[in-house]
Parts: structure tokens; C-alpha cells; sequence
């Protein structure tokens, strides 16, 4: 009944803030989009290449819709090039040695033309492959057509064939052809970092956006004195707690909904595993963030300060998220990942995002979730003590 | 006359800092207590004791023959804390009303309370308004009609009659009279002195001790002086003349 009224509460003071719906609801999307549109323009990336005395059929190998080519015919040396006309990187060609030269302040760009020089190599060998294999061809053909005609003029002498079609056979098998075909087990060519990034940006999202609201939602309580006031009256404790759980997680659970449903159709996210799944572990997610917010509002004495536990409680979070691999991490730094409630809602959702993870795959990290949202709670129940005793 | 409210020898602080000591109070049901003193004299820890906020460092405090703190009994009592403690997004009815259920009173009853308590105010015609866009006077209103509309047995009331107009607090009197004669018991602080004049009786309070206990009258025979002020004056001067004794 009190809890009934208190979320009764909650939602009319909710729904009467505008601003603060705007930001709960339209900020994480925008960050979201945001970072979409970030990594996106990475895939359009080019690189501008300054070629001298290099064979045409091999800068056409070379040259792709991320490589510009420039042609140079100055003796300056390749540094200058680079310099003057802020090249990426100059290759020339002295008879059959390639030199290539990459001013290397971008990798990106570095990467790029490496990865196209080689492929360009790789297509002209195989190109020069299949010249071969086809002037090989036509050769056979007419040496079997000539065969054909010797065998038909001596038929009582026919010892040529078994001369020729092995020599035939062995040069076919020296200059092989292959063509490659990729599968992708997650995503595909198109892919980029943002795919490898997004579960754990979803789950970043909903954590902190609901960490912030909830947090600066009970210190207004505190600082204005409802909180006494509302403890005046013979609620328990526990009822308080419960009412903003549930006041506040009726915004959360909206907010992670928009969210998830926001990067699934919006970004066309492709999802192996079952999407309830993700849907589970972004509320449990919600609900950890939520307690977290109330514990941490106990510590604020203004918004201010509760801004200032964003870099103590929120960042360091988003490192140990699995942005950067954990398991590559320092041996001692790693137990340090463990505390951090991010980094098994993140895990679990790469797991069932990219891995198509079950929900008794994904089970143990959302019981320890679990195990945080009740330590929370309880930490939540013992500082309401400071204002009531009983 | 029963005893509703009754402190003996309760010593209250926070941590090491001791900010009362040595307080005994009984305050009969039907009877007005006003606790009077400057601020920072230790009124509303106190205030904060009797309720069962705090838990006594010493001595005891019980309500209704119950011992405080006891969560249950805050049911029974109406209280208006120091600050105005109130929604400013919900207007004044929704503040009634969302702070009468917690106080345990159906919808069903408030519906017809809150006029009442309202009426009391003068906020019949400000129902409908948001707090934020109330006066400072105006909510101290409110906060008062938010304690009586649980038409409680006790109110506990911590300077209900700061900035609110002489007017007014003659109407606020007049009822808190009313409700004493109907078998209400009030304790209320306050450092306005014609508001003790009108209690009962009078506890004043000066650096955390009780310097001077009785009714009005009673007091200005005593000091021989002739206004409550006037007592409040003298028995100051016997406190720190007591203390350099020391």
C-alpha cells in the first residue's frame, strides 16, 4: 500500500520533469548514434599513396576505393614527398624492388596501404597464375587436337600420347589457381569495431544513465528534508528502499527497452543469441546501477559532489567493461575486472550478442549481478539507519 | 489526565558532542507544551529524541507508556519538522495526500481530511497549486496541515509559527486550543515568546539545558518580572552565573 503510493509518487514527479525525461530517455540514444556514425566514417577511410616508376599493372592492383593514388615524377626523395603533400606513403620502384615509405602518423592509414600493397601483389601473382594456366590450356588443347590426329595418322605407332599428357599434367598441378571465399562467424566484411563494441556500449549505457538518475533523484530527497520527513511517518525502511526501486526501475526498465530495441532495429545489430536474454541482463543490469545510485547518494552531500563519484564509480567501470580485453590485461590487474558489476553484464552480452550464448551460459554472471544488487540493498537498508534508528 | 509524553533524565548527542543533558518533561494529554529557546539550544534534538529518531544516549523517553524509538507509534503522531520538507512538483492536495497515506490514513478518508486540515491554514483556495510556486509562508502552512491531517493524537510541532502572519497565527492558536480541549496533546518549539504565552506550559531551553519549567504564569511570579521574556533573561543570568561558579 505505501509502496503503491510511493511509486504513485515517483512517476507524477517523473512525468512532470521533462528535462529530466529528455535525458533519460534521449541522451543514451544520441550517445549511442552517436558512436555509430564515429565508427562508421572509419570504414571510409582512404589512404593517399604517391607511386614513382611503379608498373601500371601493379598500381592498378593496388589501388582500391581506400587508396588514392598520385602519381610523382620529381627525384625529390620520398621523406620530402610525404612531407610536402602529406602522403601517407610513397612507393617506388627501382627494376624489381619495391620500396615503400609511410609517414606512419596514422596507423590506420599505414594499415590500409600495407593491406593493399599485398593484396595488389597477391592478385597480380594469381592473375599472372591464371595467364598461364590458360595459354597452358590452349597449349593442351592443341596438343591434344594435334595428338588426336597423330594417333588417328599412325595407328599401328602410338607411343606419343603416353610422352606428352604427363608432361601436361605435372605443369597444370605447379601453377594452381585459388580462389578464397571467407566466412565470418559474427557479422561479416562490413563489419567494424562498433559491432565488437556495441554489447558492451548497451550495457555502459543503461548502467550509467540509470546510475546518475536514481543517484541525484534520492540525494534531492535528502537534501530537501523529505527523506526525514517521509521517515516522520511509520513506513519501514525497507518500504522506502522498495518504493524507489520500483518507482525509479519502472524508468529503467522503459529506458533499457528503448535502448536495446533502439541498436537491434535502428543499427540493424545482428543477434546470435535469444534477445530476452539481453533484455534480462540489461534490467539486472538497471537494477544494480539503480541500488548503486541510492548507496552512492548516501555519500553526496549536493549534485555536485554526486557528479564527482561519475570517475570514481562509473569510469574506471567502462575500462574493465571488455573495451579493453581483460584477459590481456596484468596478472594483478585482472581481479580487479571481477568487482566491477559492467564487466559481467558486458561479458554476458558479447557472449550472447556474438557468441549466441544460452541463458545457462550467461547464468553465473547474472547471479553474481544478482549478488550485487543484494548487497547493495543491504548496504541501502543499514545507511537509512542514519536517519531513523528503528 | 493521563501522561502522553514523558523524558526524564535524557542526555542526547551526537558522536562525543553532548548537545542536551539532564532534560525531564511530562506533557499530559490535553495539554500544550512549548519548548522555547535560542537557536542552536538543542530544541530540535530534542524534538528529534521524543520522536524516536534518535535513540537517547541516556535516560528515556516514552510515549503513550512506550518506549521510543517505535516505529508503530509515529502513526499516531502528527509532525512538522523545521524545514519545509514538501514536493514542489505535486501541488498542496497531492502533498496531503501523499504524506496522509504514509501516515496510514485511507484515500477514502483523506478525501474528506484535507479540507479540514486546509481550512485550518487558509489553503482552501491553493489546493490545486504547485508547491514550488507556494511563499515561504505558505508552506510553512502546508506543513503544518500536512501534521494535522492525520487528525493524530499527538502533534509534535518544530516552529510552526515562523513567518506566518499575526493574523494567522492567532487563527493556528485558536485552533490548537481547540484540539488540546478535545484531548489532544501538543509539544511545539519555538523562540517567538508570545507563543509561549499561550502554551500551558513552558520548557526553556538554553545551551542544552532546561533553565526554567512551569506555566506562564507560574514563572513571572516566580522571577518576579512581568513578561515571559523577562523570565527567559533572568534565568539565562542565573544559568551562567551557575556555570562560573563552577
Amino acid at each position: 500500500m505505501r509502496i503503491l503510493t510511493m511509486i504513485k509518487r515517483i512517476l507524477t514527479e517523473m512525468l512532470r520533469d521533462k528535462r529530466t525525461l529528455a535525458l533519460m530517455f534521449i541522451a543514451p540514444l544520441f550517445i549511442l548514434s552517436l558512436l555509430y556514425f564515429l565508427f562508421q566514417s572509419n570504414t571510409d577511410q582512404t589512404a593517399a599513396l604517391g607511386v614513382r616508376n611503379v608498373d601500371t599493372t601493379l598500381v592498378k592492383a593496388v589501388n582500391n576505393k581506400h587508396v588514392k593514388i598520385h602519381q610523382i615524377s620529381s627525384d625529390k626523395s620520398a621523406e620530402t614527398i610525404i612531407r610536402d603533400h602529406d602522403y601517407a606513403g610513397v612507393l617506388s620502384q627501382n627494376g624489381d624492388h619495391l620500396t615503400l615509405t609511410l609517414q606512419n602518423s596514422d596507423q590506420s592509414k599505414t594499415a590500409i596501404l600495407k593491406q593493399s600493397l599485398q593484396k595488389g601483389q597477391i592478385e597480380l601473382k594469381s592473375k599472372a597464375a591464371r595467364t598461364v594456366i590458360k595459354t597452358q590450356a590452349k597449349a593442351l588443347k592443341k596438343m591434344q587436337v594435334a595428338l588426336a590426329a597423330v594417333t588417328r595418322q599412325m595407328g599401328r605407332a602410338g607411343n606419343g600420347r603416353q610422352v606428352a599428357q604427363p608432361a601436361a599434367g605435372k605443369q597444370l598441378k605447379a601453377a594452381p589457381s585459388y580462389t578464397v571465399t571467407t566466412h565470418y562467424l559474427y557479422g561479416s566484411s562490413n563489419s567494424t569495431y562498433f559491432n565488437t563494441l556495441l554489447p558492451i556500449l548497451i550495457g555502459f549505457v543503461v548502467f550509467f544513465f540509470v546510475f546518475l538518475i536514481s543517484g541525484i533523484a534520492l540525494l534531492r530527497e535528502r537534501t530537501t528534508g523529505t527523506l526525514n520527513r517521509l521517515l516522520a511517518t511509520p513506513i519501514k525502511r525497507g518500504e522506502v528502499i522498495m518504493g524507489y526501486l520500483s518507482g525509479y526501475g519502472i524508468f529503467a526498465l522503459i529506458q533499457t527497452l528503448l535502448v536495446v530495441l533502439f541498436t537491434i532495429y535502428v543499427f540493424n545489430i545482428q543477434i546470435l543469441g535469444n534477445i530476452w536474454n539481453i533484455f534480462l541482463i540489461n534490467i539486472l543490469l538497471a537494477v544494480v546501477a539503480l541500488t548503486l545510485g541510492l548507496l552512492i547518494s548516501t555519500f553526496a552531500s549536493s549534485e555536485f559532489q554526486m557528479v564527482q563519484f561519475i570517475p570514481i564509480v562509473v569510469i574506471p567501470q567502462i575500462f574493465f567493461s571488455g573495451i579493453i580485453p581483460v584477459n590481456q590485461m596484468a596478472d594483478w590487474l585482472q581481479p580487479v575486472a571481477k568487482i566491477m558489476p559492467l564487466y559481467y553484464g558486458a561479458q554476458s552480452m558479447s557472449d550472447v550478442i556474438q557468441k549466441g550464448a544460452t541463458i545457462g551460459d550467461i547464468a553465473p554472471s547474472l547471479g553474481i549481478l544478482l549478488i550485487f544488487v543484494v548487497v547493495f540493498l543491504v548496504l541501502n537498508m543499514l545507511s537509512m539507519r542514519h536517519y531513523r534508528q528503528v | 489526565m493521563t501522561e502522553v509524553i514523558q523524558v526524564s533524565d535524557l542526555e542526547q548527542g551526537y558522536g562525543k558532542t553532548v548537545v542536551l543533558k539532564d532534560i525531564n518533561l511530562t506533557v499530559n494529554s490535553g495539554e500544550i507544551l512549548a519548548l522555547i529557546g535560542p537557536s542552536g539550544a538543542g530544541k530540535t534534538t530534542l524534538v528529534s529524541t521524543i520522536m524516536g529518531m534518535l535513540k537517547p544516549m541516556k535516560g528515556q523517553v516514552t510515549v503513550l507508556d512506550i518506549p521510543m524509538p517505535n516505529r508503530q507509534l509515529l502513526a499516531k503522531i502528527g509532525f512538522m519538522a523545521q524545514t519545509d520538507a514538501l514536493y514542489e512538483s505535486l501541488t498542496a492536495s497531492e502533498n496531503l495526500m501523499f504524506f496522509g497515506s504514509m501516515q496510514g490514513i485511507s484515500r477514502k478518508a483523506l478525501k474528506e481530511k484535507i479540507p479540514y486540515a486546509a481550512n485550518i491554514v487558509n489553503l482552501v483556495p491553493d489546493l490545486k497549486k504547485y508547491v514550488k510556486d507556494y511563499s515561504g509562508g505558505m508552506k510553512r502552512r502546508l506543513s503544518l496541515a500536512i501534521a494535522l491531517v492525520s487528525d493524530p493524537e499527538i502533534l509534535i510541532l518544530d516552529e510552526p509559527t515562523v513567518g506566518i502572519d499575526p493574523e494567522l497565527r492567532q487563527q493556528i492558536w485558536n485552533e490548537l486550543h481547540k484540539l488540546a480541549n478535545a484531548g489532544r496533546t501538543i509539544l511545539l518549539t519555538t523562540h517567538v515568546m508570545e507563543d509561549a504565552e499561550e502554551a500551558d506550559d513552558v520548557m526553556m531551553i538554553r545551551n542544552g539545558a532546561a533553565i526554567a519549567q512551569g506555566t506562564p504564569k507560574q514563572l513571572i511570579t516566580e522571577y518576579g518580572v512581568k513578561s515571559i521574556e523577562e523570565v527567559f533573561l533572568a534565568a539565562g543570568r542565573q544559568q551562567d552565573a551557575h556555570t562560573h561558579n563552577d
